[in-house]
């Protein structure tokens, strides 16, 4: 974009959202949204608080495994419905139906099961997750040209190296864009995890400071969280751009 | 040179007139695809070791499928393959196939892809990218080993795939219409190449193709198959000299008379 012939850096239209919400804020219209420079103070003071940091800790931890988890089981679904057409039949259905389905209404229902702890988190971050990452490898591992594998078996390959040296990389640019949509969603989950369980993690003080009023730092965990989820679906896009090449060039 | 080189096709050929010995055959096969899609019926064939044989036919034929059967890739619903006299079901090291679109990794180098057969039976490293390289050299891609496929013309990408069956040292080599996805320049090229390469590498070829000039123009023996049901029609085997120029061998009368005499032969299936 330029602006009376100055090029401007990207993201610069954020500058006049920002603006408008000092504006807004110093009006003082509704409680919920103190100025802009307020949260930006706040935003400031909450990253070296040793809460944040607690609770940073426990959030990416659990994200981590839970996603971990779903990448791992994600993708070995996705393989054995991409390849085996009972799995498909069998399968295919309840997996359309958990990608699509509003998960956050089980949530309560895994609070009974795995407690009011971090299990419940990790358990939730890998149900947003594994649907979209294995249907999406599924998707990959179906457009597989057939001729490669006939090539690997032509040279004698075992079914293993079928699966580990074609199968898999054949299917990686699918495999990655699921799990690039995995993580997003992956995201909520931790984040919607803990606002119900709400005794841990940022849900604990999302809980706190809605309670009690506190929208300045309210609105800059927030911010902290929008930054948390865009990152992790840059980084892997990163990723995915990196085996883009081949993509566009498979037969 | 034009001396040494036609002793020496003087040589293979009066070997291969020699050792008629078939080092594979095929007997009473039968392919019914789902649907009951005949493509093969009652196919007897012997294929001598050292020759070129090629099968040819309308699309649709089965040789694809034929070939594909002596690779062990397809499995007919009766029928042996024997491999020098031995009955096989599945693939084998004395086997390589080259296929119709290439099949390469687009995620490997060409260093890579020709050395995969050896990779997948676990030859080390080094050694299998020594090798490699011998054969990248053999086909005329010396300088490319580190590119990609997708960098690489149709035609470059199926001298890839040749010399990866030619890497694995197999006694027979199956060619699934090799330049069908190649520009009519390239394919000229890659016959004469091929031609070339026969003399050096002494091996077995099948061939599966639809052109009739092609198959002249390269083959010891050409099988023609009827229209599906595919069966033998006729099997022919051209008295081409081929130690002249490729320009030469184009205008042979020898040449031009088996193109026509296959081409009245194949009219018949052609609607």
């Amino acid at each position: 974009m330029t602006l009376f012939g100055y090029r401007l850096p990207m993201m610069s239209s954020l500058v006049v959202w920002c603006l408008i919400w000092e504006i807004v804020g110093r009006l003082e219209l509704v409680l919920l949204f103190p100025p802009f420079s307020g949260v930006l103070a706040a935003l400031v003071e909450l990253v070296q608080s040793p809460k944040f940091l607690a609770a940073t800790w426990t959030t990416i931890t659990t994200f981590c495994i839970g996603m971990a988890l779903a990448i791992a089981c994600g993708v070995a679904l996705g393989v054995l419905m991409g390849r085996v057409r009972a799995a498909e039949n069998l399968l295919g259905m309840w997996v359309n139906v958990f990608a699509s389905a509003p998960l956050s209404a089980l949530v309560p229902v895994l609070m009974i099961l795995f407690g009011m702890g971090e299990k419940t988190i990790i358990v939730s971050v890998f149900l947003f997750a594994v649907w979209i990452i294995a249907l999406d490898t599924q998707a990959g591992v179906k457009h597989i040209t057939p001729s490669l594998i006939e090539m690997a078996r032509s040279f004698g390959a075992r079914r293993f190296d079928i699966y580990a040296k074609i199968i898999l990389w054949a299917a990686l640019p699918e495999i990655l864009a699921g799990i690039r949509l995995g993580f997003i969603r992956g995201v909520k989950g931790v984040v919607i995890g803990q606002l119900l369980v709400s005794i841990i993690g940022y849900g604990e003080l999302f809980e706190l400071y809605s309670r009690t009023f506190l929208m300045e730092e309210f609105w800059a965990l927030t911010i902290v969280l929008f930054a948390f989820a865009l990152l992790v679906a840059h980084l892997v896009g990163l990723l995915e751009k990196r085996v883009e090449y081949y993509a566009g060039v498979r037969q | 040179m034009v001396a040494v080189t036609k002793l020496r096709a003087a040589d293979r050929h009066g070997e291969h007139m020699a050792s008629l010995e078939s080092i594979i055959s095929v007997r009473g096969i039968n392919k019914v695809y789902p649907g009951q899609v005949h493509a093969l019926k009652d196919v007897d064939l012997d294929f001598p070791a050292g020759a070129l044989t090629t099968l040819l036919g309308p699309s649709g034929c089965g040789k694809t499928t034929l070939l594909k059967i002596i690779a062990g890739l397809l499995e007919p619903n009766t029928g042996d393959v024997l491999v020098k006299g031995r009955k096989v079901t599945a693939p084998g090291p004395e086997r390589a196939f080259v296929f119709q679109d290439f099949a390469l990794l687009p995620w490997a180098t060409v260093l890579r892809n020709v050395g995969f057969g050896l990779e997948l039976r676990g030859m080390a490293e080094t050694k299998r990218n020594e090798i490699a390289r011998r054969y990248i050299d053999q086909v005329g891609l010396s300088g490319f080993e580190d590119k990609y496929p997708h960098e690489l013309s149709g035609g470059m990408r199926q001298r890839v795939g040749l010399a990866r069956a030619l890497a694995v040292d197999a006694d027979v080599l199956l060619l699934d219409e090799p330049f069908s996805a190649v520009d009519e320049q390239n394919r000229r090229k890659f016959q004469e190449d091929l031609l070339r390469l026969r003399e050096i590498e002494r091996k077995t070829f099948i061939f599966v193709t639809h052109s009739i000039e092609e198959a002249v123009y390269l083959s010891d023996r050409i099988v023609l198959l009827s229209r599906r049901p595919g069966r033998v029609s006729q099997v022919i085997t051209p008295q081409i000299d081929r130690s002249g120029s490729p320009e030469e061998i184009r205008r042979d009368r020898a040449y031009l008379d088996t193109v026509e005499e296959i081409w009245q032969g194949l009219r018949q299936f052609v609607d």
